[in-house]
C-alpha cells in the first residue's frame, strides 16, 4: 500500500470526472434537483395548515348559552376547527351556489358550508349537515380536512348528548418538533446519491477498462488492485461528502430543513461509499461483458433505490417488502443516517453501521478477489 | 552477461490446441529481437508471457533472470511495455499520464523531454480522446519509457501510423538500443524487422520456423541472389550454355541465378562477350518478406492468402 500512488490515481479519477460534464451534472446538479422536486412533491403533505375556506350560509346562527350569549353555535363550529391546527379557517361571503365554481378559480382544493338553520337545528338537537367540498386529486389535503370536520362534529355531537371526553390524543413529530417534511427526506436522498453515483460508475469502468484494456496497461505498473480499488473509494467519498453538503444546502436554502450537518453522519458517508464502490467493482469484475455488467448493475441497483428508504419511508411499505427492505444494504446506511439525523439514536445508528461495515470488508474481500489484471 | 530474455520449451495450451509448442530462443542483452508471426500464430501469447501478463504452461522463461509470472512485480519496474491499440484514460493528457505514472514508479522523468523524444511535444495538453491513432501509439511508448526500463516490449508498434510516423518510432528504437536497452519488437512489417532487428524468429503455429540475423534466415531460406540483364531470349540461351547457370527470359529481361559473388562477374563478362544487344543490369536477392511468405506459405500449402503480412 503505497500513499503516493493513491494519491496520483486519485488525480486521474477526480481529473477525469472534472472533465466529464454528465458526471458532473450528476455529482452537482442532480442533487439540487432532486432535493428540488421532491421537496415540492411532498411540501403539501402534512406540512402547516391547510386553508379552508368557509361560506357561512346561517346568519342567524343563534348565540350558546354556555358561553353567556357571546359567540354563536356557528363561531364556535369555526372555532374549534382552527383549534385542530390542522387547518386554517378563511369565511367567504358569497352565495352557495356560486361557492364550488369559486373555489375551482381559486384554484382551492378544499372548501365547507355551514348550511341555512345549523345553529337552530343544533340547539334543538335535530339533524344538520354541512358540507365539505374536496378535489379527490388531492387526496392528502381532503383527507387533512375530513379529519379534522370529522373530530370537531363528533366533538359537538358529545356535547349535545352531554358526554365528556376520556379519550384523547396528543401530536408530536418523531423527531425534533420543528422538523419538517423536508428534513425526513434529506437521509433518503443522500443514501440516494450513495447508492447510485459510484454503483452506475464503477460498474461501467471496471468492465470497460478490462475490455479497452486499460487494466492491463496498469497491471504493467507498480499501482495494485487494493490501491486502485481505495482510491476509487476515497474519491467516492469525497463525492458523496460533496453531494450531502449540497443537498443539506438545498434542502434549508429551498425548503427551510432544520436538520444539520452531524459528524455522526460521516461514517455513514464513508462506509456507505466503500461498500457501494466495492460492490460496483465486484459487479464490473464478474461481468464478461460491459453489457453484461450494466446489466448486472441494475438488478442490484434498482430495487435498492426505491425500496431502501430513500423517497417512501419502510415503515409504509406492504409487511413482505418491508422484510425484503430489511436484506438491502443501503436500508441500513438510510436507517442510520436518519437516527444521527433525526433522531438522536446512538444505539441503532452503531447498530446499522456495524452491518453496513461488516458488509463492506466482505463485499470488498470479494471484489478484489474477482478482479483481475491480468489473464491466467 | 547473461540473455536478458531466455526461452525453453515454452508451450501454452488453451485446453487441446497449443498457442505456442515447445519454443526457444534468447535474446542478448542491448539488441533489437524482431519476433515475426502471421496472426494466430502465437506472437502475442509468447509477448504476453514475457511481460507476465499471461501465465505459461510448460517450460522455463526468464526475462531479466526473473519469471515473469511470479516475479512480475519486480519485472514490471524494469520492463516497458506497449501493447496494440494503446488505450488510455479519455479526458487525461499527455503531460498528465506521463507525471501518473511518474508517479507509480517513483521516477523523475521529464515529461517536456518524454514527449519531444517521440515526437508528441505538440500535443502535451491535447485530451487523450482527440489525438489520432498514431500519436496515441506514440503516448503509450513514451509511457513505456517512463520506468527507464531494460526492456521494453513493442507489440507492432508502428501497425496503422503514417510513413512519417513510423519513421519517428524507428528513430526511437534506434535511439533505445543506442542507449543500450534490449528491444523486444513483434511486427507485421518485415521490411521494419529487416532495418531494424539484430536477430529475427518467426513463429508459426505455435513453433519457431526461422531464427538469426536477418542475413542468416534469407541465405538459409531465401532463393539465391539474382543478376537481372535487359536482353533477349538468344543472350539467355547463350548464357545458360556458356557458364552453365540457370537463367530465365521474360519480357526483355532476363534473371540469372547466382551461386557466388564472382558468378556475378562471370555473368557480366559472357554478356559483354557475347555480341549480342543488352542494357541495363541489377542484382537483386530475396527479402526477408519474400522469404517470411515463402516459408509461412509453403507450410499453409498457400492457405495464408488472408493473413500475409503487407
Amino acid at each position: 500500500m503505497n500513499g503516493r500512488r493513491i494519491g496520483a490515481d486519485f488525480r486521474v479519477v477526480a481529473r477525469s470526472y472534472f472533465r466529464n460534464p454528465i458526471a458532473l451534472f450528476f455529482s452537482l446538479i442532480f442533487p439540487i434537483i432532486l432535493i428540488g422536486l421532491f421537496g415540492l412533491i411532498f411540501s403539501n403533505v402534512g406540512g402547516g395548515t391547510v386553508t379552508l375556506p368557509v361560506v357561512n350560509a346561517d346568519p342567524g346562527c343563534p348565540f350558546d348559552p354556555l358561553t353567556h350569549n357571546t359567540t354563536t353555535y356557528c363561531q364556535e363550529f369555526l372555532a374549534a376547527l382552527n383549534g385542530t391546527h390542522v387547518v386554517k379557517v378563511d369565511v367567504v361571503s358569497m352565495p352557495v351556489a356560486t361557492f364550488a365554481s369559486w373555489l375551482g378559480q381559486k384554484d382551492y382544493t378544499v372548501g365547507l358550508v355551514i348550511p341555512p338553520g345549523f345553529g337552530e337545528n343544533y340547539s334543538q338537537r335535530l339533524p344538520a349537515n354541512v358540507t365539505v367540498y374536496s378535489n379527490p386529486q388531492d387526496a392528502a389535503t381532503s383527507g387533512t380536512v375530513f379529519g379534522a370536520v370529522q373530530g370537531v362534529v363528533n366533538g359537538f355531537n358529545l356535547r349535545a348528548a352531554g358526554g365528556t371526553p376520556f379519550l384523547g390524543f396528543r401530536t408530536s413529530n418523531i423527531g425534533s418538533p420543528v422538523y419538517t417534511y423536508i428534513d425526513y427526506l434529506i437521509p433518503g436522498l443522500i443514501g440516494f446519491s450513495i447508492l447510485t453515483s459510484p454503483m452506475f460508475s464503477m460498474v461501467d469502468v471496471t468492465s470497460s477498462y478490462r475490455k479497452e484494456g486499460i487494466f492491463r496497461q496498469l497491471s504493467l505498473t507498480p499501482l495494485t488492485r487494493s490501491e486502485w480499488l481505495i482510491s476509487r473509494v476515497l474519491w467516492y467519498v469525497a463525492l458523496t461528502f460533496v453531494t450531502a453538503a449540497i443537498m443539506l444546502g438545498a434542502g434549508i436554502g429551498l425548503f427551510g430543513a432544520h436538520v444539520t450537518f452531524t459528524f455522526g453522519l460521516v461514517p455513514f458517508l464513508v462506509v456507505g461509499s466503500f461498500f457501494f464502490v466495492s460492490l460496483g467493482m465486484l459487479a464490473g469484475s464478474i461481468a464478461k461483458t460491459p453489457e453484461s455488467a450494466a446489466l448486472i448493475g441494475n438488478i442490484i441497483t434498482f430495487p435498492m433505490m426505491f425500496l431502501s428508504g430513500t423517497f417512501f419511508q419502510v415503515s409504509s411499505m406492504p409487511p413482505g417488502l418491508q422484510a425484503f427492505a430489511h436484506l438491502l444494504p443501503l436500508y441500513y446506511v438510510i436507517d442510520g443516517m436518519n437516527q444521527v439525523l433525526l433522531f438522536s439514536n446512538t444505539t441503532q445508528a452503531l447498530y446499522d453501521l456495524a452491518i453496513v461495515l461488516v458488509g463492506s470488508l466482505i463485499v470488498f474481500a470479494l471484489a478484489v478477489r474477482f478482479f483481475r489484471w491480468r489473464d491466467e | 552477461m547473461p540473455a536478458a530474455i531466455e526461452v525453453r520449451g515454452l508451450v501454452k495450451r488453451y485446453g487441446p490446441l497449443a498457442a505456442v509448442d515447445g519454443i526457444d530462443f534468447d535474446v542478448p542483452t542491448g539488441t533489437v529481437f524482431a519476433f515475426l508471426g502471421p496472426n494466430g500464430a502465437g506472437k502475442t501469447t509468447t509477448t504476453e508471457i514475457l511481460e507476465g501478463l499471461r501465465r505459461r504452461t510448460e517450460g522455463s522463461v526468464r526475462v531479466l533472470e526473473l519469471d515473469p509470472w511470479s516475479d512480475g512485480a519486480a519485472l514490471h519496474r524494469r520492463i516497458g511495455v506497449i501493447p496494440q491499440d494503446f488505450r488510455f484514460f479519455e479526458k487525461i493528457t499527455p503531460k498528465e499520464a506521463i507525471e501518473y505514472y511518474r508517479a507509480l514508479f517513483g521516477t523523475d522523468v521529464d515529461p517536456g523531454k518524454l514527449l519531444a523524444q517521440v515526437e508528441l511535444l505538440d500535443k502535451i495538453a491535447a485530451r487523450f480522446d482527440t489525438l489520432s491513432g498514431g500519436q496515441k501509439q506514440k503516448l503509450g511508448l513514451a509511457l513505456a519509457l517512463t520506468n527507464d526500463p531494460e526492456i521494453c516490449f513493442l507489440d507492432e508498434p508502428t501497425t496503422g501510423l503514417d510513413p512519417h510516423a513510423r519513421r519517428a518510432i524507428w528513430a526511437v528504437i534506434r535511439t533505445l538500443k543506442r542507449e543500450g536497452r534490449t528491444v523486444f519488437l513483434t511486427t507485421h512489417y518485415l521490411e521494419e524487422a529487416e532495418i531494424l532487428a539484430d536477430r529475427v524468429a518467426i513463429i508459426h503455429h505455435g513453433r519457431i520456423i526461422a531464427a538469426g540475423t536477418p542475413n542468416e534466415i534469407i541465405r538459409a531460406h531465401g532463393r539465391p541472389a539474382r543478376l537481372r540483364v535487359e536482353g533477349s531470349p538468344e543472350l539467355a540461351a547463350y548464357l545458360r550454355t556458356t557458364l552453365g547457370l540457370s537463367a530465365f527470359a521474360e519480357g526483355g529481361r532476363i534473371d540469372v541465378e547466382l551461386g557466388s559473388a564472382r558468378d556475378a562477374l562471370r555473368v557480366l563478362n559472357a554478356v559483354e562477350s557475347s555480341g549480342l544487344p543488352w542494357s541495363a543490369f541489377e542484382t537483386t536477392q530475396d527479402t526477408l518478406e519474400d522469404v517470411f511468405v515463402r516459408l509461412v506459405g509453403q507450410m499453409d500449402d498457400g492457405a495464408l492468402k488472408s493473413e500475409a503480412p503487407t
